[in-house]
């Protein structure tokens, strides 16, 4: 019988870490994370864990840290958010360009300017060719067993790659949820021990980390961690049976909902696959065939399963909850888009950015966008790619 | 009473935070050095130090966590004749923004930086800072904080920073005194503003600063750079407050200007009578 506790996300991850129980934490405080980090603290401080917990002067040295600790052989996580993770920004790229597992929650929130705490997923998806794993959660539960995954997935010797497990900012990381938790012994053996590969602490056998790589080898060395990150997918959903077969909830690089016979669905990320369930339901009882693909993995990006679920469908309506300013569509928009691009069918597809700055979404605004693909479809013409949900105009 | 700074932004600071009597004395310096509020520009970072310039009425540039001097800087050099001040919390100054900090003391920009120093990160709620004493117990760090705290005033001091002073945000009218003599002098100037944080801080309360500070006197002289490198470090029983040190020198503008010999960016191909007819005035 398994555990159920009160948990919002940020607890929910904290406990996940202290099962974890990683050699080093390094992080510094940025709303909304800081929950997560002040309750491993607490672990740390009742010898709960092993765990060394650096605290740093900004989120640069939080993750340069990490670096040199996952480098040194460490099992290592942090957290952060929004202007936190820009701060990191040049370290991220090296923490997967060495192949350092280090497992990184992120509390999706607005990117400045102007100033604002709540989510969007502006930061991680400016993160998003930094060459690191991305799993999204849509509830706390999601961003416990995550959390978890990430540590196997990260440290398969077929990948050695660094993730972030993300979960949106305030909806998530501190709405309090029912969430069912393992035993310490049961995340310790589906873990495993760690041991590092090419360790700076190994004495007899010194290595070098981050050399000046130019145009003699670089190029070959970015080709050899584009291979790693693709071969990841599979890895991604090894570990998902594998977790699904220890709780009894699966994991999939993507989810859907109601699919099996929709002619139109929306494609969403994080907490908004909560709310979509719910219109989908709605629009269901009058009769109308939706349904919906959650994207649990965005990197990765898994391209035939996108193709696979999306290809039969007659509209889509692709939620984005980031903008790239001056690009044609937003992150997700623009990743949908060109995997159907090849697909045997190509179903009409229209973006909807909704949600900026912590702005709710509502079942409503879901039914109306898969309406809208609707009529757009029946009218055989896209006139506007790209539209708003919960916009004042 | 009703002051030419005021703003009509509502506060969200906790009751009784020590903010309000850096704000009040700010806003009062102000008033009686004679400025209004367009000739004025506030910078900040983040924090809730950092919301002071919300709640002035003058212009505001409010970026990033621990940027707050470099944009000041920036604005001083092309706008000369504007008051720049940079105001934020110890958190954001001293440790996300120490680097601009170290770099702006050997620079010398002719701006005021006013830290709200209260020895915890409040925004966050309540973790130890840059300057939150060793073994400070925090919730990030219930073992108590393991680093030595920063001072600011001797690190000024070393690098031989033109203007350094303390000042307490619980005597708003002293404090306003050296608000006024940092926003006259030509050079950096250094305000570290002992603040209590009533809600996060609880060893460092306005009590324990009250039984702790007291005021240099007439007798102290401020220009000798090694007695005010030893009244820095002055901490513990006795907390010295007021103008510690000072020394005139060349300031970043006069540098860079003398370099160039053109006049104010500012000044430069600007059509002054379009501008008035716009209603914008402009101070000389």
């Amino acid at each position: 019988m398994a555990k159920v506790v009160g948990f919002n996300g940020n607890a929910a991850v904290a406990y996940a870490m202290k099962q974890i129980n990683p050699d080093v934490v390094a992080a510094y405080p940025i709303t909304p994370q800081t929950d997560c980090v002040e309750r491993f603290a607490e672990y740390v401080s009742e010898g709960l864990v092993d765990s060394e917990f650096i605290t740093v002067e900004s989120e640069h040295s939080a993750m340069s840290a990490c670096i040199g600790a996952a480098a040194a052989g460490g099992r290592v996580m942090t957290a952060t958010a929004a202007n936190g993770l820009a701060l990191m920004w040049e370290m991220l790229y090296i923490a997967a360009s060495m192949r350092l597992p280090i497992v990184m929650m992120v509390t999706n929130r607005a990117l400045s300017g102007n100033i604002n705490i709540h989510c969007d997923h502006a930061d991680t998806m400016g993160a998003r060719d930094a060459g690191w794993i991305h799993l999204f959660s849509e509830n706390a539960q999601e961003a416990y067993d995550n959390t978890i995954q990430a540590i196997k997935i990260a440290e398969d010797l077929g990948v050695r790659l660094p993730i972030m497990v993300t979960q949106d900012g305030f909806i998530i990381s501190h709405a309090v949820e029912r969430v069912e938790i393992l035993e310490d012994e049961e995340v310790k053996n589906f873990i495993g021990a760690y041991k590092g590969r090419y360790p700076l602490l190994d004495l007899n056998n010194p290595v070098t980390y981050g050399p000046i790589d130019l145009f003699d080898y670089y190029f070959e060395h970015k080709r050899s961690q584009i291979e790693a990150i693709d071969n990841c997918l599979p890895v991604i959903e090894r570990v998902g049976k594998e977790f699904g077969e220890l709780s009894g909830r699966n994991y999939e690089l993507l989810e859907g909902y109601r699919l099996e016979d929709a002619e139109y669905a929306v494609v969403a990320l994080g907490s908004t696959c909560g709310t979509a369930r719910e219109a989908i339901d709605s629009l269901r009882e009058k009769g109308k065939k939706v349904g919906l693909l959650k994207m649990r993995c965005f990197r990765p990006f898994p391209r035939e399963s996108v193709i696979e679920a999306l290809s039969p469908l007659k509209g889509i309506a692709v939620l984005d909850r980031s903008v790239s300013f001056g690009g044609f569509g937003g992150p997700l928009f623009t990743e949908v888009r060109s995997a159907l691009y090849d697909a045997p069918s190509r179903p009409s597809i229209i973006n909807f950015f909704y949600g900026l700055g912590g702005r709710d979404i509502y079942p409503e605004d879901i039914e109306k966008a898969l309406e809208k693909t609707e009529e757009v479809v029946k009218a055989g013409k896209i006139e506007q790619h790209i539209d708003y949900l919960g916009l004042r105009e | 009473m009703g002051n030419l700074f005021d703003s009509q932004v509502e506060i969200a600071w906790c009751p009784g935070c020590g903010n309000f009597g850096i704000l009040r004395a700010l806003k009062g310096a102000l008033t009686e050095l004679g400025f209004s509020p367009e000739e004025v520009v506030l910078v900040s970072g983040i924090g809730q130090a950092a919301k002071l310039p919300h709640y002035i009425a003058a212009n505001v540039f409010n970026g990033l966590h621990g940027r707050s001097i470099p944009v000041a800087l920036a604005v001083k050099t092309v706008n000369p004749r504007l008051l720049v001040i940079a105001e934020s919390g110890d958190g954001c100054m001293y440790g996300e923004g120490g680097n601009h900090f170290l770099h702006a003391l050997r620079r010398n920009p002719d701006i005021t930086v006013i830290v709200h120093n209260n020895q915890v990160y409040g925004l966050t709620k309540g973790q130890a800072s840059p300057t939150s004493e060793e073994g400070f117990v925090s919730k990030a760090q219930p073992w108590g904080n393991l680093s030595l705290p920063l001072n600011p005033l001797s690190l000024a001091i070393s690098q031989d920073a033109s203007f350094v002073a303390r000042g307490f945000s619980g005597d708003v009218d002293k404090l306003k005194e050296i608000i006024k003599e940092a926003l006259t002098w030509r050079g950096f100037s250094l305000i570290d503003v002992l603040q209590p944080c009533v809600t996060f801080n609880r060893v460092n309360t306005f009590a324990w600063y009250k039984e702790r500070v007291y005021y240099l006197d007439d007798s102290y002289q401020p220009e000798d750079r090694i007695k005010a490198l030893e009244k820095s470090l002055e901490w513990g029983d006795k907390i010295p407050l007021g103008v510690i040190y000072q020394h005139q020198r060349p300031t970043f503008q006069d540098k860079i200007y003398s370099q160039i010999e053109e006049e104010d960016l500012i000044y430069r191909g600007v059509n002054f009578d379009d501008l008035f007819s716009r209603g914008l005035r402009l101070f000389t």
